[in-house]
Formats: structure tokens, sequence, C-alpha cells
């Protein structure tokens, strides 16, 4: 039972962490991105495939997961510069799938459906609860790094520029700022962050496969973020950890509830993560955690 | 001072379909232009031309005798060019100081500096400099508005319908605000459908009619030219006692 309390921990972290990159991009930049899964398979990848196949430490691996995921976030940016919104999001969608069907196909790059197995583990695991319990350490350790980081972006003139280029690009070009520059900033630093979740997951299956990168996790974090509050990291941290207790809840209520199968108890766990949602939203329409103005500058 | 310049720009939104078919405009310091004209004249895109959000196809754009013509909006906005487009134009989540801070276009030392001289010009958003904008009123959103375009230090100022949608008292509190700003050696240039009141605060006014410069000269002229009264003001060129008093409106 630790052991599942724990693995839901660590799985909870990898879900902060990807709510933190969509919040970036999302909440802050407004960029709609559900390409998300994408990014976190470029990530997972990229790690797995230098540390097993190679024998790179993992800290390289991780770091050039990191690497793959924001030059991945650029090249999707640089290549739907002049869309916004719905086309946007089109793309990405895309994008995701695009990746994860490369990666079920192209066997001799990737492994094709079989994955990659083997990928070596942060902390080994014949230490029993000591994996699990070290692993979530330092996946919420990188969840508190990067929430440290937002804050500080949010808090500084680029988070404030940021917001701008979100609230309307023309005016916030005409108070001459590149729109641009902005963007592809925003975009490539929030893959790169989905890029350190898929590498971690990686670390912590040991195991990478192209099923694991289902657009259905894209939209659980879409979900986490909208409960939480879409334009401040705490809220995003809050609604990856929410949701995450919330499934795994479910999971429970639909086995003890009677005369359901699996199948019929599966579908009544989406309905009710639906129904949370509705009822967050009805509550409180921003998130649990809304955005907030940054103070004003001393004057 | 000849501070804005613009010869004979042409173009619009889509390449091949010209709104603006040859304007020719141009403001000098410490002065209040009006543009006027019937709708679809090209007004609006004249102005996004000459800031950038729209490239012309042929003419030229001079800052202070510096040309800009084809430039990015920022680049043209760092040369001089203030631009405060039509209603739309403060970032509603944002507050107040945070709207001004974001629009200074110099390091965050000259920032404060600058911040200091909007509060002061503008007490009212002092007193809401904690306030997100989206709750401020039409009035007070347009003078944020007209404060951050002066936080670039602009040469030149660009309104497109300051006063679209405000209270006559708040759109009068507005002309006043932009009197007191051509006087500080900026030079003013805008689009008013509120012709009357706009050209009783202007120097100058031009009149495009489909796309092109129909007519322009000392405002209180073109005031009072019965053919532009009878087609854009209201009046009845027919009756000119009428034409008088119109001239004159009341001040509630």
């Amino acid at each position: 039972m630790l052991t599942y309390i724990l693995f839901t921990l660590v799985v909870g972290s990898i879900y902060a962490l990807l709510a933190q990159s969509l919040m970036l991009s999302w909440g802050l930049a407004g960029l709609v991105n559900l390409g998300l899964a994408g990014f976190f398979a470029v990530g997972a990848y990229a790690s797995a495939m230098l540390t097993t196949w190679e024998q790179a430490p993992i800290l390289v691996g991780v770091f050039a997961a990191v690497l793959a995921g924001g030059f991945a976030g650029l090249l999707v940016c640089f290549s739907t510069l002049r869309l916004r919104d719905d086309y946007l999001a089109i793309v990405t969608l895309g994008f995701a799938e695009i990746v994860r069907i490369v990666a079920s196909n192209e066997v001799w790059l990737t492994g094709g459906t079989d994955g990659i197995s083997g990928v070596p583990v942060m902390i080994a695991r014949d230490t029993g609860i000591w994996f699990h319990l070290g692993t979530l350490l330092i996946t919420v350790a990188a969840v508190i790094l990067v929430y440290v980081l937002q804050r500080r972006l949010l808090a500084s003139p680029w988070g404030r520029a940021l917001r701008a280029v979100r609230e309307d690009q023309t005016v916030a070009s005409v108070a001459g700022k590149s729109i641009v520059r902005f963007k592809a900033q925003a975009f490539s630093l929030a893959a790169a962050i989905a890029g350190l979740a898929g590498a971690l997951y990686g670390h912590y299956t040991s195991y990478v496969a192209p099923d694991q990168f289902q657009p259905l996790i894209t939209i659980y974090i879409f979900l986490a973020v909208t409960a939480g509050g879409n334009a401040r990291p705490a809220g995003a941290v809050l609604g990856a950890y929410l949701l995450v207790a919330f499934l795994e809840a479910t999971r429970f209520l639909a086995e003890i509830a009677p005369g359901v199968t699996a199948l019929q108890a599966a579908a009544l766990r989406e309905i009710a993560v639906g129904i949370g949602l509705v009822f967050v939203l009805t509550l409180r329409p921003d998130g649990l955690l809304p955005e907030r103005s940054q103070k004003a500058p001393a004057s | 001072m000849r501070l804005l310049d613009v010869e004979g720009i042409v173009g619009g939104y889509a390449s091949a379909e010209h709104i603006v078919k040859g304007v020719a405009l141009s403001a000098d310091a410490d002065e209040v232009v009006t543009i006027i004209g019937p709708n679809g004249a090209g007004k609006s895109t004249a102005l996004k031309l000459i800031s950038g959000l729209l490239s012309p196809s042929q003419g030229r754009v001079l800052i202070g005798g510096e040309d800009i013509t084809g430039q990015s909006p920022q680049a043209i906005a760092k040369a001089g060019l203030g631009f405060v487009p039509q209603e739309r134009n403060v970032f509603g989540s944002l507050t107040v100081a945070e709207n001004l801070e974001v629009s200074c276009l110099f390091e965050r030392s000259a920032a404060k500096k600058r911040m200091e001289e909007a509060y002061g010009r503008f007490p009212m958003l002092s007193d809401k400099r904690r306030v997100s904008a989206k709750s401020l009123s039409g009035g007070q959103r347009q003078i944020l508005a007209m404060a951050m375009a002066l936080m670039g230090k602009p040469r030149a100022l660009l309104l497109d319908e300051p006063t679209a949608g405000l209270s006559p008292k708040a759109a009068h509190e507005l002309f006043e605000y932009i009197r007191s700003i051509a006087k500080e050696g900026i030079a003013i240039l805008m689009v008013e459908q509120n012709a009357l009141e706009s050209l009783e605060v202007s120097d100058r006014a031009y009149v495009l009619v489909d796309g092109r410069n129909h007519l322009d000269g000392p405002a209180e002229t073109v005031a009072n030219d019965p053919d532009i009264r009878r087609l854009f003001l209201g009046g009845r060129a027919t009756k000119p006692t009428g034409v008088d008093q119109q001239a004159n409106p009341p001040r509630h």
C-alpha cells in the first residue's frame, strides 16, 4: 500500500511538471499547446536512448531531454508562427501524434512499439521502498525547482511582457514588444519542462514506449491546469496532484460500485473527472488558485 | 517643427485591395491634427499603415525626418511614434502599474521615472495603480492607453478614435488632456468620429474620402466648410443660421 501511495505521488509530481509546462505556454503566453504529450515523449525518448543504448549518465540524459524538448518546442513554434488559438491547437495536436506514430514505426530509431526497456533508474530498484521514496524526492525537487523558476519569471519584466502579449498582440507590438520572440521563448521553455518530465518518467518506470504518450495525457493536464488555475504556478501544481488523487480515488470507488463491469467502471471514472471539473469551475470559474496580479513595482 | 510626415501612402489588409489609395498627412510639434471622413474612408487603416501594423505598398512615413516606412511596429515605436489603438488598447488582466511598466521602451530605472511622470500627469492613474485595467471605466481606460503610449517618450502620437464610446464629459476631459500633451512638443494625429468637438481642439484637419485626401486646412476652416458640414458633421448647409448654432454647441 505504501508503495502504491508513493507511486501515485511520483506520477502526481510528473503531472505537476507537465502542468507547469502547460501553465507557461497556455496560461501565461496564451498558446494552446495540445502537443504536450509529444514534448513529454521527446524528453522520455531522448534520455532513454542516451542512457540505455549509449550508457550515458542519467544526468546527461536528463539534460539532453530538456534540450531536446526545448528544441522541439522551437521547431513547432516556428512552423506555426502565423497560427493562433484553434489552429495552433490543431497543429500541436498533430505534432504529438506524429511523435507517437514515428516512435511506433521507426523501429531502427526508437525500438518501435516494443519501446525501450531497461532504462536505468535513478535509485537502485533493489532498495525496496527507498527506490520509490528516493525517486519521489527527486521528482518533487524538480517540481519545486521549476516552480521557483516560474515564480521568478512571472515576477520579472519578461513575465509581465508575456502576459501583455497574451492579452493583446496588437497593443503589445505597438508597445515595442516583439511578439515572435516572446512566444518562441515561452513555448520552447514550456516544451523543455515537458521534456524534463518525460526523462524523469522514463527513469522511474525504466520503460519507454509509444503507448505511454497518448493524447489523453494532454487532456488530463488541461483538466488539471484548468481546475487549479491556468496562470499561476501553484494552481497548476495543485491541480495536477488533485487530478492524480482524484483519478486514483475513483479507481477504488469504481471497484466497490455494485453491478458494474470493469469497462463501465473505467467510463464512470472519466465521467466523474468531468463532473468534478464542472463542479470546480462552477464554484471557482478561474480555477482554485486564480491569476494574481504581480505586485506593482515599489514606487 | 515637422515631426510626422506621411507621403502618399497606399495599402490595406490584402495586398490586392487597397483601402488607403494615396494619403499625405503631416503633424508638427505642439500641433493637434484631426482626420475626419465618412465610414470606410480609410482613416483607421491609414493609422495602422503609419504605425507599422500594416505595411504600406507605396509611399513613405517619416518621424522627425527619419524614414521608418515598412519597419516593424516595435522599431517604429522605438523611433518615437506612439500609437493608441481603438477601444481594446490596454492589457485587461494587468494592473495599471503593470500596464505602464510593460509599455516602457527603456531600461527599468528609466521606467520608474516615466511612471512617476505618468502619475503626475494623470493623477487618476496614481490612485488606481494596483487595480487591474479591466475594472477601469471607458474614460479611465483611454487615459491609461494614452499614458502607456507616452511611456515610450514619443515624438508623435497617433490616436484612433480616443473618445469612442465615452460619455460627453469623459470625452471633453480626454480632449483637454490631448491638448495639454501637444503643448509639451508632441505632434498629435487623431482619427475621430466626434468630429465637431475634435475640430474644436485641433489646429488642423484632414478630410479623407475613399482612401484619398479630400480636403485639409485649419480646423476652423474645415469645420465651417459648408460641404463638409453637410456631409460629415450633420449640419445643414442650406440654413446658415443653424450652422452657426451648431458650430458652438452648448456645453453641459
